[in-house]
């Protein structure tokens, strides 16, 4: 603190002789951080969901564990695309890459009797490639990524359907549970740490149990350790190293940066290999979490993880956001989903009402945001 | 019109030649067999009307465009630079007309874009390290902005103009090329600018100076290189010749 402020008032002396400006205090700067609006949205959420859906069940144990879950499955690929938004591109091909890559564990596994182990790896390589030319299309003909991913969000999907029914004659692909039994990438994607906390727990009935007599939570599932997995690689990336410095820098002035010798094109390829990376980390849960592949699984899930990006803060048009945010943003999401059907809304009206709690937390975000930093 | 004529007889090769340099856009001549030599601690001064291909002789240099056809030579080597992260390499630093700064990122880490300054095993951005000495250096240069943390986007054109200049002057270790450098400019801070060049000068850097005003060129540059349309009309040593002969060289009137 003494430091910062020694600091601060060396650069001070500077504008001394300038009374008409301001000292940006710390609060202020504070105030004015990027996730700032989101976090207002989540405390937002919760408060109208701790209300409404009171006694539901929503925040019992499994209750929690629900949202918790949808959540960190939407962090999984909200992370990457906040980083690649902050750079200045989109990847629209995120869902129909979850579709994609849960094929390529789905049909090697079932179809041809790999290993699950390396039919992970492949996928993950395979995905990566994907990313890779994503992006070295972007970088090469400077054609809005918009558009480039458009394109892959196609082809993939079609793939994905077309593989599928060549192979297996069949859009949905099972076996993957039983494939995974016992091996480790089965736990790295779907097992669960922290059981003996919560049959603890359980045991002194502090959370519920099943009908069967297990706790009502068996762990924390492994989907929530890769959400938070990273979204701490990614903040720690964005906010302390270099290269986060780059991914500002690209999104916000592309040219400056490249004039200063910022590897701009390298930066954002490997953010379009980020995205395809996470999409994999959501597919490979889901996998092995539901036992099966299917040729829509993903659908829209592009545009959930942009949404909760924008909600966490960032800009569209790129050089401003957080990392954290977008896990606020995806959270809020995730709440938003479930809470609602905790409420018992009627299914046919579902996406009206999440549709319009989207708006009301992206409206109230931008408020908060433009009270706080002003004039913008 | 031999080019030894016009500078002092040296034994080092200069600090940089381009020979027969030709740009062309599309249709558009930008510049035509263009040849200069600029020594180490000398100031020579680009001038022209607009259009005449100032920038483009910047760009070319900075390796932000590349020429059609003709060499460059640094310190007596060929060399060729792919993009401008080659040029700074080799300790050339350029004020872009647009400045080229970014505008999202506050004032201390356009001083260190590309070149962050890192901290510990892990490799963190040491921003408290390049905050005070950004703030050192801002000071030293008498440019004033509210904060060296402000957003670029939020200060003044000339402050920008002031960032850009001390961005440049900080790194530059051979070559400084100005495009412009005091367009935005009051009075005061011209001056300042002015010394700062002086300064370059003294640490016998060579600069490669563009600028509107012919007063300014004839108070810093040794040499004066006119352009016209993308032609080279003449090469003067500043102390012989006058503003009216520059004058109508630019033009191309008598
Ligand atoms: N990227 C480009 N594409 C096409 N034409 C260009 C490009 N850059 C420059 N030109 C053309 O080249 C010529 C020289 O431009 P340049 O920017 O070098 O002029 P200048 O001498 O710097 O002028 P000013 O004093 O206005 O800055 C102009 O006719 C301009 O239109
Ligand atoms: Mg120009």
């Amino acid at each position: 603190m003494t430091e910062t402020s020694r600091i601060e008032s060396t650069a001070a002396i500077g504008a001394a002789r300038d009374e008409r400006l301001r000292q940006q205090s710390g609060l202020r700067r504070l105030l004015s951080r990027p996730e700032l609006g989101a976090f207002a949205g989540a405390v937002l959420v919760f408060i109208f969901f701790g209300i409404t859906a009171h006694g539901t069940g929503m925040f019992a144990a499994d209750g929690v564990l629900n949202w918790t879950t949808v959540s960190a499955y939407l962090m999984v690929i909200a992370v990457g695309a906040a980083l690649l938004m902050i750079a200045g591109e989109f990847d629209l091909s995120v869902g129909s890459m979850i579709g994609f890559a849960g094929m390529m564990i789905a049909l090697p596994t079932i179809v041809f009797h790999w290993p699950v182990t390396l039919s992970v790896i492949f996928a993950f390589a395979g995905a990566l490639a994907i990313g890779f030319i994503n992006g070295l299309i972007v970088i090469r003909t400077g054609l809005p990524s918009f558009i480039v991913t458009l394109a892959s969000l196609y082809i993939l999907r079609g793939l994905t359907l077309a593989l599928s029914i060549l192979f297996t004659n069949r859009t949905i692909v099972v076996g993957m549970k039983e494939a995974a039994e016992g091996t480790f990438v089965g736990f790295l994607f779907s097992g669960t740490i922290g059981d003996p906390l919560f049959t603890w727990l359980a045991d002194n009935d502090i959370i519920g149990r099943l009908p069967n007599g297990d706790p009502s939570v068996r762990g924390i599932p492994m989907v929530v350790v890769w959400a938070l997995f990273i979204a701490l690689v990614g903040h720690i990336v964005l906010a302390r190293t270099k290269v986060g410095n780059w991914i500002f820098a690209s999104g916000g002035d592309a040219n400056a940066a490249r004039n200063v010798g910022v590897p701009v094109g390298a930066v954002k390829i490997s953010l379009f290999m980020l995205t395809a990376f996470c999409a994999t980390v959501f597919a490979a849960c889901q996998v092995f979490e539901f036992g099966s592949a299917a040729s829509d699984r993903g659908l829209l899930k592009e545009f959930e993880a942009i949404i909760a990006a924008v909600i966490g803060g960032c800009l569209l048009t790129g050089g401003y956001g957080s990392v954290i945010g977008a896990c606020l943003g995806a959270l809020i999401f995730g709440v938003v989903q479930m809470g609602i059907l905790f409420t018992g809304v009627p299914n046919d009206w579902f996406r009206v009402f999440l549709g319009g709690m989207l708006l009301i937390a992206v409206l109230f975000n931008n408020l908060i945001r433009r009270r706080v930093v002003g004039g913008r | 019109m031999p080019a030894a004529a016009q500078r002092p007889e040296h034994s080092q090769p200069p600090v940089l030649a381009l020979e027969g340099i030709h740009k062309t856009f599309g249709g558009v001549v930008a510049l035509q067999s263009f040849d200069l030599e600029i020594e180490a601690g000398e100031v020579v001064a680009l001038v022209g009307d607009n259009g005449a291909g100032k920038s483009t002789v910047v760009k070319i240099i900075a390796g932000m465009l590349h020429p059609t056809s003709g060499r460059l030579r640094l310190d007596g080597a060929d060399i060729t630079f792919a993009d401008p992260s080659e040029s700074q390499a080799r300790g050339i630093q350029v004020v872009y007309q647009d400045l080229a700064l970014a505008d999202g990122q506050p004032v201390y880490m356009n001083m260190f874009l590309g070149r962050e300054r890192v901290i510990g095993p892990l490799r963190r951005l040491d921003r408290r390290g390049m905050i005070a000495e950004t703030a050192e250096l801002v000071q030293a240069l008498d440019v004033r902005i509210p904060s060296v943390r402000a957003r670029v986007r939020d200060l003044s054109g000339g402050q920008r103009q002031g960032v850009a200049i001390a961005r440049a002057t900080h790194w530059a270790r051979k070559l400084v090329l100005m495009d412009e450098p005091t367009a935005a400019l009051g009075v005061a801070e011209t001056a300042r600018v002015e010394a700062n060049i002086r300064s370059l000068k003294e640490r016998n850097l060579a600069i490669l100076l563009i600028s509107h005003s012919l007063d300014q060129v004839f108070r810093l540059s040794d040499r004066i290189c006119v352009l016209r349309r993308g032609v080279q009309v003449g090469v003067r040593r500043t102390n012989a010749t006058s503003n009216n002969e520059i004058v109508s060289m630019i033009t191309g009137l008598s």
